[in-house]
């Protein structure tokens, strides 16, 4: 189940022509898919084009119906090589994922793919995590479309260009029988809009028809001699096609005057934030209609060389907005002027950042700066002679008292445990090597836990131990998650410790999806699934792999257990790779799945009970050994209503959804006796009501036994 | 080349541009800023707007720091082109929804005192960073305050958490009512209504909450601190007649004392040592803080505001009200526990409630409640002793609404009686006579040193391990404090101790500031 339901939104994608399609970006990218007579669609969720996984498999019944397959691939590679259905068959098939990471991870199958070529139009829809929000380092998938050969369209972030983008996308790789891939900002991921939308069309031919009739070329294989010839038909006969097509049907777009002193040319994903930065200098309008020659590159890759030229013709200097390092583009369109022998004068990097976002400020700044430069008589006076802002007083530095926040576990995480248990066993026998991964556990590495040290990408954390498996005085540990680990971390990790005899220990955090990416069902995921195959427990995966030390932990928030199950690994005599499988559901995902059940047994009538920690205000002493092992939102601070007390004293908010971390480590840590946990009891049978009466007079008589005889002090209501 | 005819006149604005409404929210990952902004896209295109609405998804959401962001403008028909992210100085409404969210927003330059309408919420959903210092490492919220009204053209800010939780909804519910409220969109507030009822979950609970911070926000208020309660009057006390008696005649000797502040920590204290104790127990803390203010006179304390007296009353409370299992098991065997819990759990004549108590105490804690003779027998054989540990050590879960649960620690607390005699009481008291004589034997020479010796005492806190370590931490903050003794700047640098060692667990910032001491006062010995 995942984070979010696309079942409503889903419903859209059956309109036909004449109709306006509203919504988020990706939506429109899936009802495009649908109008360009796809016949398979695939990929593996990751931020920003989770939610086009989600979306797809929430519209697997409508594509049913319109003969596509629709695949949830194991990683980005898999996801990639399904791809391969359209080197032999006129089928037109995308598949999406996460870049760079999933573009590194696909590399291999985009690289074999994009030498054979496609017969089919082969779309890879890669969501471009860059910039504020990305959780991934910091590259672009600019490079990937280079070195293979792959044409990489880059639209203006709005639904009409996006969405034609994907039938462009689709045609141009028929004519050039090479693969496209369409990349996709976070923001126009998530973007509301509205285009207008064409019926959907059923692809041609189905790929369940193509099984019934088996093709192939051996001239498509990539091997020798046809891998050579490859090389040359990509130069010689699919580059050109593939211009000639972006050039006919102006994929490229041109804005503003045609002639000026100075132009600018971009990224098409670049052209909101530069109309913008051109609205505040006064030179474009409200609907971007702009004084300044504009040239939007919607195909980043390849460089219409002769289009660029044109561009510049007569133009003293042109303005590059490209984001990110290294600077490709410009690079290239360098090259274009320098072999034409062109004066025209190209600035990029220099104005703007040589790596970085470009932000609203960024935008602004670079562009006048250009400008400034350039043609200082375009802007207004202000403009050109910037004074700093002196009126009203200066806004006091925020930087040292606004406190970092990076994500951190949710409120009764079950993976929180699992890093309080290895903090304990830390303090006990020391500091350890630790290898981390991709995933919600990744969050160990912020406070209070700082726990993992590299992470080598998805499902990697096991091999990036690799080094340190032949043993030593202290073990190693891997920590890995679930989704990572079905995504390779099986073969590439835990097969690999195996084979080459491994001390190491390898942690496997299960929370019954994959739930960094927005709660996708996985392998070994507990829910019944109407589609996919669910329940295979990753024991037995790690034993069929010939791991004799497995342990499985149903309750990661049974801190001790935890605790000492880790040090049974750190210390027992086993040869071979020692794996713990501790398993706890998502509580995102479970109080999705059951705050809607236990609200409809109250109302029924149901004894229902549910569980809240507290903590003893006086008991406390405000030393805030639990937050340390914790972290967790609903366990927070305030300050006492005494006179007596310096520091604020732990307290626990109305959040908690009472996960048991806390009392787990106030014991496991020995820490206090300040936590308890009060189970209220909805609709309570009648011997139950009976019994509590009876216990509550005999604890009232004790209770006012003790208080008679002492003094009291009432605190004022 | 000729150059085209301008769209616009050199050095002007397209006019129209002043139309577009610039939105960011700026929220904690899980506060439900996706909702809000839904609602105010919704909002804009029920009164004729188009509007364009990004967000960053992804693991910002997971706790972290979050924006989303809102374009709007009258729909012309032909589509305007909108930005995908918040520029600086180019915000028109900014929605904070954590106080120290609008301070992430004032930094990056979102608020700008020519165009900002900062709208924030003052209460603190506090940082991972903010909570783990052992002291109080809580972020100052009146700074943020402080900038935001410079930073803000228009300022509204007050509590819309509690006023969402007391809704029985969340925040989204408030901060559109504030938006409402605030006047900045142009649109009536019965549309914001509607689009609330439109989305159909929990709309009651919603529009409560709307309703309430649209008031407020049209009000203007600004509520920097996050709503405090007004100090309650000091509780009274109730019990047998002798008992009261003796307890007012503790209370003069309390307000005889020199100076507000230490007749009132006096107060406070008396009456935590007594309901720790009992009166004679309160007796003998007067006993011990009349001493101290008598030696405080004599040091020419009334210049020095009684500080001395003051910090002795606050301090020698906490270290005779020592926490010991009784202390644990009366405080949790009392009624108006009972009701606390009750309130906290929001619970109704219709449900019950079931307690445990998570408890773990060591043999420490076990030897700790013997017969000061036994227990230094016990403590002198460490083989009995790990006997006991294993006996006794583990964690316990102890359901105290149940009678048997309830009586274990009614028992235990009964011991109460028999404190004095135990070997942890011995243990306590020798050191607070010890810690008293040593500040009391500095006030002739150093009146300051004499206080900050005194404040060294906050150190120890906690339970097991950690009291260990607050002890540890204690004693070296009193070493070095022995060793800076005699300087000019010695209270300066045995304040900076204390700090130091409350800066973090492992007491690095309190070596390191140590360390420095050392270098100074012991540098010529070497």
């Amino acid at each position: 189940m995942a984070e979010r339901s696309f079942k409503k939104e889903v419903e859209q994608l059956r309109i036909g022509a004449g109709e306006t399609f509203r919504g988020e970006g990706i939506l429109g990218i899936t009802k495009a898919l649908l109008e360009n007579g796809v016949g398979y669609v695939g990929g593996y969720q990751g931020a920003p084009i989770s939610h086009l996984m989600d979306v797809l498999a929430d519209a697997e019944e409508l594509m049913a119906e319109l003969g596509i397959r629709f695949e949830a691939n194991a990683n980005e590679a898999s996801a990639a090589a399904m791809l391969a259905a359209s080197v032999h068959y006129p089928i037109r098939g995308a598949v999406t994922f996460k870049a760079p990471v999933g573009t590194n991870v696909a590399s291999d199958a985009l690289a074999n793919l994009a030498s054979g070529g496609v017969t089919g139009g082969a779309l890879i829809i890669v969501g471009e995590d860059y910039g504020e929000g990305s959780s991934i380092m910091q590259e672009r998938s600019h490079p990937y479309a280079m070195k293979s050969q792959i044409w990489l369209l880059d639209p203006r972030p709005n639904l009409p260009s996006i969405t034609q983008a994907v039938r462009h996308g689709f045609e141009l790789s028929e004519a050039s029988n090479t693969p496209v891939m369409l990349m996709v900002r976070i923001r126009s991921c998530h973007v509301h809009g509205a285009f207008e939308a064409k019926d959907n069309v059923p692809p041609p031919l189905t790929v369940k028809e193509a099984l019934s009739n088996p093709q192939r070329r051996t001239d498509r294989i990539v091997l020798p001699p046809y891998s050579y010839i490859h090389e040359q038909e990509k130069v010689n006969e699919r580059l050109p096609n593939a211009l000639a097509y972006i050039r006919e049907h102006g994929l490229n777009e041109f804005f503003g005057p045609k002639h000026g002193k100075v132009g600018i040319a971009m990224q098409g994903g670049m052209y909101n934030g530069v109309v913008r930065a051109l609205q505040r200098l006064g030179l474009a309008d409200l609907h971007g209609e702009s004084d300044i020659p504009l040239y939007v590159m919607n195909v980043g890759y390849p460089i219409v060389e002769d289009e660029f030229l044109e561009f510049c013709e007569g133009k003293e200097s042109v303005l590059v907005v490209e984001e990110g390092a290294p600077d490709y583009i410009e690079q290239a369109l360098r090259a274009a002027l320098h072999k034409a022998g062109k004066p025209t004068q190209l600035m990029g990097k220099g104005p703007f950042p040589m790596a970085g976002e470009l932000t609203g400020r960024v935008m602004f700044e670079g562009i006048e700066g250009f400008l400034r430069e350039v043609a200082p008589e375009m802007l207004r006076a202000q403009n050109r002679a910037p004074n700093e802002p002196q009126e009203g007083q200066e806004i006091p530095d925020l930087s040292k008292t606004v406190p970092v926040r990076p994500p951190g576990f949710c409120t009764g995480c079950p993976e929180r445990p699992i890093f309080a248990a290895m903090k304990l066993v830390e303090e006990e026998k020391g500091k350890h090597q630790i290898s981390a991964d991709i995933g919600c556990h990744l969050f160990s590495i912020n406070a209070p836990f700082e726990i993992g040290g590299t992470t080598m990408g998805y499902g990697l954390g096991p091999a990036s131990n690799g080094a340190f498996d032949g043993g030593g005085e202290k073990r190693p540990i891997a920590i890995v998650g679930d989704g990572g680990f079905w995504h390779n971390g099986l073969t590439s990790g835990i097969g690999n410790q195996v084979f080459n005899k491994s001390d190491g220990v390898t942690i496997v955090v299960d929370n019954y999806y994959s739930a960094a990416t927005g709660g996708q069902d996985i392998l070994s995921s507990r829910a019944d699934n109407p589609t996919k195959d669910t329940q295979h427990p990753i024991t037995k995966a790690v034993e069929g792999m010939g791991v004799k030390w497995v342990r499985q932990i149903d309750r990661t928030y049974d801190v001790n257990k935890m605790r000492d199950t880790l040090k049974e690994a750190l210390e027992t005599d086993t040869e071979g790779p020692k794996v713990i499988v501790a398993s706890s559901e998502c509580m995102l995902n479970r109080q999705r799945r059951e705050r809607p059940l236990r609200a409809k047994a109250i109302k029924e009538g149901r004894r229902v009970e549910r569980p809240k920690f507290g903590v003893d205000e006086d008991v406390c002493t405000g030393d805030h050994a639990c937050m340390r092992l914790s972290g967790c939102p609903s366990l927070t601070l305030k300050m006492p209503d005494d006179p007596l007390r310096d520091d604020p004293i732990a307290h626990i908010d109305q959040s908690c959804v009472g996960c048991g971390n806390c009392g787990e480590v106030a014991d496991a840590a020995v820490l206090c006796p300040s936590f308890y946990e009060a189970r209220i009891v909805h609709n309570p049978g009648g011997l139950e009501r009976w019994l509590d009466r009876m216990r509550k007079s005999v604890i009232g008589w004790f209770q006012s036994r003790r208080a008679a005889k002492r003094l009291v002090w009432e605190e004022p209501a | 080349m000729n150059q085209a005819a301008p769209i616009l006149e050199t050095g002007s604005r397209d006019a129209r541009l002043d139309q577009i409404v610039k939105l960011a929210v700026m929220a904690v990952g899980g506060q439900g800023g996706g909702v809000l902004n839904g609602w105010i896209v919704r909002l804009a295109e029920r009164n004729g707007y188009v509007a364009q609405a990004t967000s960053v998804a992804g693991v910002a959401q997971r706790t972290g720091a979050t924006i989303y962001y809102v374009e709007m403008m009258p729909d012309t028909g032909k589509q305007p082109v909108f930005a995908l992210a918040p520029a600086e100085g180019d915000v028109d409404i900014l929605i904070a929804a954590e106080m120290m969210e609008a301070g992430r927003a004032i930094m990056r330059g979102f608020v700008t005192p020519d165009r900002t309408l900062l709208i924030a919420s003052t209460h603190r959903a506090l940082a991972v960073s903010e909570k783990i210092v052992p002291g109080s490492g809580i972020a100052d919220a009146a700074e943020v305050r402080r900038a935001a009204e410079k930073a803000a053209k228009d300022f509204i800010a007050f509590d819309m958490d509690r006023m969402a939780e007391e809704a029985g909804t969340v925040i989204s519910a408030s901060l559109f009512g504030a938006l409402a409220g605030s006047g900045a969109l142009p649109f009536d507030v019965e549309s914001y209504r509607e689009t609330i009822r439109e989305s159909g979950r929990g709309v009651e609970a919603s529009l409560r909450a709307f309703e309430a911070a649209r008031e407020a926000a049209e009000a203007r208020r600004q509520e920097t601190e996050p709503a405090e309660a007004p100090k309650p009057p000091e509780a009274k006390v109730a019990g047998p007649k002798a008992l009261v008696g003796e307890w007012e005649r503790l209370v003069a000797r309390a307000d005889a004392l020199p100076g507000e502040e230490a007749q009132r920590l006096a107060r406070a204290g008396l009456k935590k040592v007594v309901d720790y104790q009992d009166l004679a127990y309160g007796a003998a803390y007067m006993d011990r803080v009349e001493a101290a203010a008598a030696r405080d006179a004599r040091a020419g304390g009334a210049e020095q505001g009684h500080a001395f007296t003051a910090n002795a009353a606050k301090y020698l409370a906490n270290a005779m009200a020592y926490d010991d299992i009784i202390r644990v098991a009366d405080l949790k065997t009392r009624a108006p526990r009972t009701a606390r819990i009750d309130k906290e759990m929001r619970k109704g004549d219709e449900h019950l409630i079931r307690v445990t108590e998570y408890v773990h105490p060591g043999a420490a804690e076990f030897v700790s409640l013997m017969p000061a003779g036994l227990g230094r027998w016990v403590e002198a054989r460490p083989k009995v002793w790990r006997g006991i540990d294993r006996l006794v050590n583990r964690g316990r879960r102890i359901r105290s609404d149940r009678v048997l649960g309830f009586l274990m620690f009614y028992t235990l607390g009964g011991l109460r009686r028999w404190r004095r005699r135990l070997l942890r009481h011995q243990v306590e008291e020798a050191h607070w006579t010890e810690w008293l004589e040593a500040a009391e034997a500095r006030l002739p020479r150093d009146y300051a040193l004499a206080v900050e010796t005194l404040k060294a005492r906050r150190l120890i806190k906690g339970y097991s391990d950690t009291h260990k370590r607050g002890l540890n931490k204690y004693d070296k903050v009193m070493s070095g404090i022995a060793l800076v003794e005699g300087r000019e700047d010695a209270a300066d640098w045995a304040n900076r101790l204390i700090q130091a060692a409350l800066k973090d667990p492992e007491g690095k910032a309190l070596e390191d500031a140590l360390q420095t001491v050392r270098s100074f006062t012991t540098a010529g010995a070497a």
